[in-house]
């Protein structure tokens, strides 16, 4: 249906055509007509953040715990530049996002006018796709494009940049039947005959492993199913990076836990001693590889992946295979199964009794306190006082962030959001916000580091403001715990800028947010304050004060193979060589 | 467990380039990028190489199918198996890009790059010029008495030993349009 409007009418109506429910954002002079049709409409819900960046990762929490894509509105210069963060951290993890920017009238664009940014210049390496729409005629057709592309293939985050001449002019809306086809409709089966020599070798692999990502949540909830069947019926174990925690659940017996860098020793000694490494959407990411010399020698590998530029880029594919991982598993299951169901049954035998062996290492032992909270005793406590709740997880940054991969368990997908990729401090609090909007009546905690939670803090607003139960759960070392680490480790324990020396008082803090704020400091008091942290119906931020100087194990450290890993302080010594030491 | 075994060969649209992954050997490859002609599309595959850390040798870009808004990008690039690979991967996962093709790989193709030459020289010079530029059938475009323009037009190799002639013969000022390549046959 063809109708006259104007441009910031019509980003309502495609809004609203592409079934949009909410979307984040902050006002400014290049948005103003954009905010005047919000106001004017009950559709579509708009939420106040207190930040640009808060936005951008709002918008991403709502989006990995949906499997919709996320929208945000913004205004132009300094409204654009702040989303940039957000933007970059979408695309290193795959989350589609709509984000929408007021630019300066089309006449003044090049006249460094009043907030006045090149939005499309800059945001161009930190989108999947951006536009700057010059006539008005062409908006809703390039919002509906926007969507297409934000979610299809390899999901990301897209920008359209709309003028304000654009927003206020008259044009004709297009629906989503009426928008052109865009040519970008990426594969999504996988070659057949790749497939098949893909089950031949899962026949007779003697040490097979799958090694799953980010790429099985996105693909959506069939994927996961597909995967526990696959897994089950072969009966391979399995490990995933910290992208794809949830895909597989965390309580089956075939699971070995996170991988990589702060993985466990288990799943990064079945990885490195594996005959055949079943990739299904992960990437081979750094913190996972370690040294790629060393990487895994022993094996073939089979990598099933949306993004052709992902097979090859850093780790040789013996089968690779580019698809949906959907499609791929259900053809991968579909011809296993008319094959006769075959496994080398033997040899898995004998791999399972090597995984044991690993698995007795407990590498996820620390040494308890009776006097101070260890940061893995708080998580331990936190799992088992919330499992079997409808519970989502939220982090930042850091140690708290490996830990609480390590020590809570995730048994369905998009129930875990965390910056993995960027790696970006602050992303936690306004992603919790994202999710308990998406998620109203559920449990969201923000797994926190003190100097992560700082960085987005005033998002705490936008949290009190809509009533949003979030709880904050900061463990507070007063240190930046990762940083000071790896200046442990690596620079003579010179401890440079690496604690704060002035952090707030955060029940006071929460009390000013109009929150409620706990603190604990005692072990043996973690438990009641846990209880009355999750029995508060509103915010709370909780400072958990831990043990200042733990550091994060298992560790593979720079440089080195996963058969080289960490397992405690008495193996730190020269851990990291001169070579590992460059590398981050 | 047996090796995979599928026929050797790459094509532009597929993973399945079975070169030798582990080669080290530098190799130069002439791409084609169809594009959508729009604005930003040659700031994004500029951005792709520099971001990346590609080498960008030769890169001409001009509207080839009016109706169509299509532009082709001819870029000679230069990088091991491996990254000439993650080049085309990545161009083609770009979304306004609509086909990469590698010349170098695909079979034999025609190079072309056109060149203005100008030559201010005295004397016996400029007939040394003009009987270089017969032999390498350049055109006088311009001519005054202190100077002459020369258009010649071949691969790149051919503009180079053409200018490494004339530079003797008097000072030389150069304006190349870069490499624009297409297909043999059909």
């Amino acid at each position: 249906m063809t109708r006259q409007m104007t441009g910031a009418k019509m980003v309502v109506e495609a809004l609203k055509d592409q079934g949009v429910e909410v979307v984040f954002g902050y006002p400014g002079g290049a948005v103003l007509p954009i905010y005047d049709e919000i106001f004017q409409q009950n559709a579509i819900r708009h939420i106040l953040v207190r930040h640009e960046q808060g936005a951008v990762h709002a918008a991403e929490g709502y989006a990995r715990s949906t499997g919709k894509p996320g929208v945000v509105l913004v205004t132009s210069g300094p409204g654009a530049t702040n989303a940039v963060t957000g933007l970059t951290d979408a695309l290193m993890d795959s989350i589609p996002l709509i984000v929408l920017t007021g630019q300066v009238p089309t006449f003044m664009i090049g006249s460094d006018a009043f907030q006045e940014a090149d939005t499309v210049g800059i945001t161009r390496p930190c989108t999947k796709m951006n536009w700057l729409v010059k006539d008005t005629d062409n908006l809703a057709d390039t919002i509906h494009q926007a969507f297409h592309i934000a979610k299809s293939g390899r999901p990301g985050p897209v920008l359209v940049d709309i003028p304000k001449d654009v927003q206020f002019a008259t044009g004709t809306y297009v629906g989503i039947p009426e928008a052109k086809v865009s040519h970008y409709q990426p594969r999504v089966h996988g070659d057949p005959a790749i497939i098949e020599a893909l089950v031949e070798a899962m026949e007779q692999a003697e040490r097979p492993v799958f090694y799953t990502g980010g790429g099985v949540i996105n693909s959506g909830p069939r994927a996961s199913a597909l995967l526990r069947e696959l897994v089950e019926a072969t009966g391979f174990p399995i490990t995933s990076t910290l992208m794809g925690l949830g895909s597989y659940p965390a309580s089956g017996d075939k699971w070995l836990g996170m991988l990589g860098m702060h993985g466990l020793y288990e799943a990064n000694l079945a990885m490195h001693g594996c005959d055949l490494m079943i990739n299904v959407g992960a990437r081979f990411d750094d913190r996972i590889t370690g040294r790629i010399a060393d990487f895994s020698p022993g094996s073939l590998k089979a990598h099933i992946d949306i993004d052709p530029s992902s097979i090859n880029k850093v780790i040789h594919a013996d089968f690779p295979i580019i698809g949906d991982v959907t499609h791929v598993l259900e053809e991968v299951l579909r011809v296993w199964k008319a094959r006769g169901r075959k496994t080398n049954a033997p040899a898995l035998k004998t791999w399972w009794g090597r995984i044991a062996d690993w698995r007795n290492v407990n590498c996820l032992r620390y040494k308890p306190s009776e006097t101070t909270i260890k940061p893995q005793y708080a998580l331990e406590r936190l799992e088992a006082l919330t499992k079997g709740r409808d519970r989502y997880i939220c982090t930042e940054v850091g140690q708290h962030q490996m830990w609480a991969a390590q020590f809570l368990g995730f048994d369905e997908p998009n129930r875990w959001m965390t910056s993995g990729g960027l790696g970006t401090m602050g992303y936690g609090m306004p992603a919790s916000v994202g999710v308990q909007i998406a998620h109203p009546d559920a449990l969201v905690i923000n797994v926190a580091g003190e100097a992560s939670w700082l960085m987005n803090m005033q998002e705490m607003g936008t949290a009190t403001q809509y009533r949003l139960p979030v709880k904050q759960f900061i463990m507070n070392n007063e240190r930046l715990g990762m940083v000071r680490q790896w200046q442990e480790l690596l620079h003579g324990e010179r401890y440079s800028h690496s604690w704060s020396e002035a952090l707030p008082d955060f029940v006071k803090l929460a009390e000013a947010f109009g929150a409620k704020g706990i603190k604990c400091s005692d072990p043996a008091g973690l438990d009641d304050a846990i209880m009355e942290m999750l029995d508060y119906d509103g915010p709370v931020i909780f400072d958990c004060l831990v043990e200042k100087h733990e550091n994060c194990f298992p560790m593979i450290p720079s440089g080195k193979a996963h058969n080289e890993m960490l397992l405690g302080e008495a193996d730190t010594k020269n851990a990291i060589g001169a070579g590992g030491g460059v590398l981050v | 467990m047996p090796p995979l075994n599928i026929e050797k060969g790459s094509t532009s649209h597929s993973a399945y380039d079975l070169r030798s992954h582990l080669s080290d050997v530098v190799e130069t490859h002439t791409l084609a990028v169809l594009v959508q002609n729009e604005a930003g599309v040659l700031a994004r595959v500029i951005g792709l190489f520099s971001g990346r850390g590609y080498n960008i040798e030769s890169l001409t870009v001009a509207e080839v199918d009016r109706a169509g808004h299509r532009s082709r990008i001819t870029i000679v690039t230069s990088g091991t198996p491996q990254v000439i690979n993650q080049i085309k991967m990545q161009l083609d996962r770009m979304v306004p890009v609509h086909e990469v093709q590698d010349l170098t790989v695909d079979g034999p193709f025609v190079s072309r790059e056109l060149a203005l030459i100008k030559v201010i020289a005295k004397g016996e010079h400029r007939v040394e010029a003009l009987r270089i530029a017969e032999i390498f059938r350049a055109n006088v475009v311009d001519s005054t008495l202190q100077s002459f323009v020369f258009e010649i037009t071949g691969t790149p190799e051919k503009v180079d030993a053409f200018c490494e002639l004339m530079r003797p013969l008097g000072e030389v000022r150069l304006a190349r349009t870069g490499v624009a390549a297409i297909a043999r046959g059909t």
